[in-house]
């Protein structure tokens, strides 16, 4: 049985399954219990779990993190919400240098099974410092895996897969897709890390889009459709691990991609998808790989001036078009 | 001394001398492996701290954990580490308590429950806090000790992780180990207030003890500890102490920021090592004779160690990408999905 469920529900739901499913798992931020959190993601968990497993906490973020390191590493599987993706440069510490290394450092012996979930997403008029995709930033750094939601049924599968993860795992759900519905099975399942999403077959190009960007891209492919251009769209659903094997094949097989991010371009994620399909399927391609991400400047404010730095679907097309027509030209 | 003899048996006190001249038998010889070149890096020596170390861990369990520092080789020997393994992982060889990846700032024996050393000057503040929810949360009855130096004091994360663990009631001790230097700069350049007083503001109950005083250290740890796991923590306990070398072993020429009259005044009068000798021979527990004895003993067993550490063997070039991940052999084919 399918349901249609908002992506907030969707990642209550893979909470509240495996709290009922595993004792030592506890949810622990700012306003998560009666508030629910300022998105109404947690809402209603508290009232089942109670307030030993649904924490609310002080505004001390590098503070409650570290805790979720030393706890995961004594036998709990730590959720922690960090209630805005900006306020991960406050969290690098203890999540960069403490939980994504001491498995490493300890030559295996510890272990951090801690879920860090936050959001990411521009457009909600927030301006610059509650509007950052910060996922780059992580998915730099190594033993830290980093999951990117694109729906409500994604939202659920990597969250449940997330939590039973011996691993610290990052999880980045798009603010503005709280609201948005998607089939949901009723029934359980995971959705396996490294596997990506091929969401419409194609042949003269393939996009690439991560998070709220796989929409963007499928309704770019939509657009093109009517235009005789067949896109492919691919959804990687994990940075890392990153499914290349797939993305390879489908760079091979049209010969054209572009990369559709919502971090800046610069230094970012769909600069390490494209190098990878350089290095790996050079010789199949016939144009250069595209990069598409928000523009290189901090969110700001005015909507006027907010809506020209994120990648649209128009952006998308026009961008594709102009590859399958082989012109060199440079998106963005 | 602090305590009456009556109180411990004579195996407690014999234990507690012992795992103090292991602790100064295993920096001494990690010293002279610096100064002879051949221990890779640099490393932070815990000589002159010894009671601190030893007087608390001899009040835990193996299951209760530590979380330690960047002069954490005190720490790790005190909560029952081997010698061997030590050696081996500060020369980065595979028989290391991590297999060579940890190194002397990073050592962890998760058997003993220490949770490891940190680079991170107050990086583990949050992770010992986290153990003792953890404690809290499955009851436990565990404690977690936080060892730190007073530099650590000025990191911001204690004060979070404080006011959570007050609120919370958490079984985790604060232990500030107050050598009165951090790297080059004295205490009192570096702390405005007192660090008593802190803890204080948080509701936390708050000691300052003689940390060249095993017994006096123990004695309260004891008390701490046992508390602690009756829920009435958490604790802060301000240990005064000295560290007898330089900030790392290459420190050598310090007069600049730290006298040789302080350090010897230190050395000769406030030794935590000979003063418990002494004390134990007075008590009539041991004679002078069995002390030399002793301590002969555990030189020749570190000295072993070493030997055996040196001859030991290098990781395989091929763990270089093992452990990045749990349950993943080899990070590098599996974050470009081609292990799938
Ligand atoms: C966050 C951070 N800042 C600076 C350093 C460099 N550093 C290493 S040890 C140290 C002094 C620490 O002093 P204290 O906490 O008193 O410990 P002690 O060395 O006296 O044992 C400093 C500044 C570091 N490792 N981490
Ligand atoms: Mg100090």
């Amino acid at each position: 049985m399918t349901r249609e469920i908002t992506l907030s529900k969707a990642v209550n739901e893979a909470i509240a399954e495996e709290m009922r499913r595993d004792e030592t798992v506890f949810l622990i931020g700012e306003d998560v219990a009666e508030a629910g959190t300022p998105f109404k993601v947690t809402s209603g968990l508290v009232e089942e779990f109670g307030t030993d497993r649904v924490i609310d906490t002080p505004i001390s973020e590098p503070g409650f993190v570290g805790m979720a390191v030393g706890a995961a590493m004594t036998g709990s599987r730590p959720i922690v919400d960090l209630m805005f993706g900006d306020f991960i440069y406050l969290v690098m510490d203890q999540l960069c240098n403490q939980a994504a290394k001491t498995h490493y450092m300890s030559g295996g012996k510890l272990k951090v099974p801690m879920v860090l979930r936050t959001n990411l997403g521009a457009t909600r008029r927030s301006a610059a410092q509650h509007s950052q995709s910060l996922h780059a930033l992580v998915a730099h750094i190594p033993g830290l895996k980093v999951a990117m939601p694109s729906s409500a049924y994604e939202a659920k599968g990597l969250m449940k897969t997330a939590i039973r993860d011996d691993n610290p795992v990052v999880i980045f759900e798009d603010k503005l897709m709280y609201n948005d519905k998607a089939p949901v099975p009723e029934e359980e399942y995971l959705i396996p890390f490294g596997e990506a999403n091929v969401l419409r077959e194609g042949t003269d190009i393939t996009l690439i889009g991560t998070s709220s960007m796989r929409q963007v891209c499928e309704k770019a492919a939509e657009a093109l459709a009517k235009d005789g251009i067949s896109a492919e769209v691919i959804d990687p659903r994990t940075l890392v691990p990153l499914d290349e094997p797939t993305l390879l094949k489908s760079a091979r097989k049209t010969s054209r991609v572009i990369v559709v991010d919502e971090g800046h371009r610069n230094f970012g994620v769909t600069g390490e998808i494209a190098s990878r399909i350089n290095e790996k399927a050079f010789y199949h391609l016939d144009a250069p790989v595209l990069r598409l991400g928000a523009m290189d400047v901090p969110v700001p404010f005015s909507p006027a001036l907010e809506d020209l730095t994120v990648p649209t679907p128009d952006a998308v097309a026009a961008a594709a078009r102009s590859l399958v027509a082989g012109e060199m030209t440079h998106a963005a | 001394m602090a305590a009456d003899g009556s109180k411990h048996n004579t195996e407690d006190y014999l234990r507690m001398y012992r795992q103090m001249v292991r602790i100064r038998a295993f920096e001494d010889n990690a010293n002279q492996l610096y100064l002879s070149a051949k221990m890779p890096g640099l490393t932070h020596m815990y000589s002159g701290q010894e009671a601190v170390a030893v007087g608390i861990c001899e009040a835990l369990t193996d299951d209760d954990r530590i979380t330690s520092t960047h002069r954490g080789h005190g720490h790790c020997v005190a909560k029952g580490a081997d010698f061997k393994a030590m050696f081996c992982e500060l020369l980065g060889k595979a028989e290391g308590y991590c297999r060579g990846k940890g190194g002397s700032m990073h050592i962890a024996d998760q058997s003993h429950g220490n949770l490891g050393a940190n680079a991170i000057v107050g990086g583990s503040m949050g992770i010992a806090t986290g153990a003792a929810l953890t404690a809290k949360l499955q009851k436990t009855g565990h404690v977690a000790v936080c060892f730190f130096g007073d530099g650590a004091t000025a990191q911001g994360l204690w004060y979070e992780v404080m006011n959570m663990a007050a609120l919370w009631k958490l079984p985790v001790i604060y232990a500030c180990e107050n050598n009165g230097y951090s790297e080059y700069t004295k205490t009192e350049e570096i702390a405005a207030g007192s660090l008593t007083a802190r803890a204080e503001a948080f509701g936390i109950e708050a000691h300052s003890v003689d940390g060249q005083d095993v017994l006096a250290v123990n004695e309260l740890a004891q008390k701490l500890v046992a508390r602690a796991r009756k829920g009435e923590g958490p604790f802060f306990i301000e240990l005064k102490t000295y560290r007898y070398h330089g900030h790392h072993v290459g420190d050598i020429n310090r007069d600049y920021y730290r006298s040789k009259d302080e350090e010897a005044a230190w050395k000769t009068t406030r030794d935590p090592i000979t003063n418990f000798g002494k004390w134990l021979e007075g008590q009539g527990i041991v004679t002078a004779d069995e002390l030399v004895e002793i301590n002969n003993e555990i030189k020749a067993d570190a000295e072993a160690a070493v030997a055996y550490a040196e001859a030991a063997a290098y990781p395989p070039g091929e763990e270089v990408d093992a452990h990045v991940f749990a349950g993943v052999d080899h990070a590098l084919t599996y974050i470009d999905g081609a292990a799938k």
